[in-house]
């Protein structure tokens, strides 16, 4: 297995620690007086997401991971899994409710995604940052309540619900964000 | 390019400053080889080898050399290079500037480095802490006295992050990662200070003398300003068979990394054992001070290229 070693450690490098893939995603080069350089990095775990601060002096090395990205379209969704293939070669990946998280709500069929793919599991999805969905349920406008700052929950095509201002109708088309579940704008129905 | 222009006017004003200072000291510029055969071991220091020959990680070797020849105040700036030094405050090219003035101890040494940022960076005096009081103050322990393992409490009371290959019986390792971590970060906060008298271990090319408190010290000093490492010098070791020894050790303790060993300085071995008279020198960085200078964050916002 390739490894790096402290004087190839940069900004985006992909690495693993006891079979957890992180990517170096800060990077503080320190050398004090005539000491040995310390290499102070913040991991991000590509799994879970999180961020870790280590010290690494010179002289020792990292493993690389094998993780790559690639452009994977959801397909359907399998029991509690989500299924997506790969646009390239067609492979198909499963991946768990927890890998794909909260955007897993505003995933619809044939929606590309970034699958990130380590030792060939997937280990978690990105999706566009927005997607246009339609309206699938609300309860109708009241009169006299069309303010935009009055709002109602509306449930959508692939059965998320969400907060969208009162004057929406089942129908319409909103552009919501995957990352927050918020509404942004109401949209025209996609080409 | 892509830096603004306004900072190149600055930096080119700081190297006209630097030479006049110099010149009104009566000091006389030099050249030396960027390009040697040889060049001084250091443990934690990569020269960049080319063609049999090594890019200069500093130009002491052949400045002592000069000073052995019989000039007996000298200064340069120049380029060094340093193999795999890259951040912030790093840059595997960088700009040194070195002086070299015989007849200093180490206060004289370090009362012209003072004079030197104060005329360069309209600083006030600066203030005057043993790596001892130091140590005392920012990281709480005797750094002269402590053994290995007390410093090594110490690191895991403060929750220092230790990497995984510390030399853990080795003093100097836990003493640099102490010093980077919990003094360095502190010194020269309000005005630029001076940190004198090392660890004798950590002597590299200074000399090493008994203190009249009995601890055994290395005649070395750094210059800090908002934390940041500014320059290195010495009451400069003249003895040649001492500084073969210590390379010697640099060498095997390189080899003891798995890092390769270095030729020995023998030109300027040599011009020492023909007598190198008593001096000190000092080397700053220069990309450092016009960082300084600019108020930027990093050297890169003060050179034209990175």
């Amino acid at each position: 297995m390739a490894s790096y070693n402290t004087n190839e450690f940069r900004k985006g490098l992909k690495v693993q620690i006891d079979g957890v893939p992180f990517q170096i995603i800060e990077m503080n080069f320190r050398k004090p007086g005539k000491g040995a350089a310390l290499y102070e990095c913040k991991l991000k775990n590509l799994i879970r997401g999180t961020v870790t601060d280590k010290t690494y002096r010179a002289g020792q090395s990292i493993e690389a991971a094998d993780v790559s990205e690639f452009t994977a379209q959801y397909l359907y969704r399998q029991g509690a899994g989500f299924v997506f293939m790969n646009n390239e070669d067609y492979e198909q990946y499963e991946l768990s409710e927890d890998q794909v998280g909260d955007a897993g709500r505003f995933l619809k069929e044939g929606l590309d995604c970034q699958l990130i793919v380590f030792n060939d599991n997937p280990i978690g999805v990105t999706a566009p940052n927005h997607v246009i969905l339609q309206v699938e349920y609300c309860e109708p406008t009241t009169k006299g309540n069309t303010a935009t700052n009055v709002q109602k929950p509306v449930k959508l095509e692939t059965g998320a619900e969400i907060l969208a201002p009162a004057f929406i109708n089942i129908g319409d088309w909103l552009r919501v964000d995957t990352r927050t579940g918020d509404y942004i704008e109401r949209s025209k129905a996609p080409e | 390019m892509h830096q603004s222009l306004a900072h190149l006017q600055r930096r080119s004003e700081l190297l006209a400053a630097l030479r006049l200072f110099f010149f009104e000291h009566d000091f006389v510029e030099v050249e030396t080889p960027l390009l040697a055969p040889e060049v001084i071991p250091e443990l934690h220091i990569d020269p960049i080898a080319v063609e049999a020959a090594w890019l200069q990680a500093s130009p002491e070797l052949h400045m002592k050399r000069l000073v052995a020849a019989g000039m007996p105040a000298i200064f340069q700036i120049t380029r060094s290079f340093r193999a795999g030094e890259r951040g912030a405050l790093h840059n595997p090219e960088f700009t040194i500037v070195e002086w070299y003035r015989t007849g200093d101890d180490m206060h004289a040494g370090m009362k012209l480095l003072d004079q030197l940022c104060q005329a360069i960076l309209n600083t006030p005096v600066a203030s005057q802490t043993t790596y001892g009081a130091a140590f005392s103050q920012h990281a709480g322990i005797c750094p002269h006295t402590s053994s290995a393992d007390q410093l090594a409490t110490r690191a895991k009371e403060l929750r220092l992050d230790i990497p995984d290959n510390m030399q853990v019986d080795d003093r100097d390792e836990w003493l640099n990662l102490l010093l980077a971590t919990q003094v360095e970060p502190r010194l020269g906060q309000t005005a630029p200070e001076i940190v004198y008298d090392y660890p004798a271990s950590q002597a590299a090319l200074a000399k090493v003398e008994r203190r009249e408190d009995g601890i055994k010290v290395a005649r070395r000093f750094e210059l800090y300003a908002s934390g940041i490492e500014l320059a290195n010098g010495y009451d400069e070791l003249t003895d040649a068979a001492e500084l073969r020894l210590r390379l010697t050790q640099v060498n095997a303790a390189r080899q003891a990394e798995g890092r390769p060993a270095l030729p020995l300085p023998e030109s300027l071995l040599e011009a020492m054992q023909q007598g190198l008279p008593n001096c000190s020198g000092c080397a700053l960085g220069f990309d450092r001070l016009a960082m300084l200078a600019l108020g930027t964050d990093t050297i890169a916002e003060a050179r034209a290229f990175y």
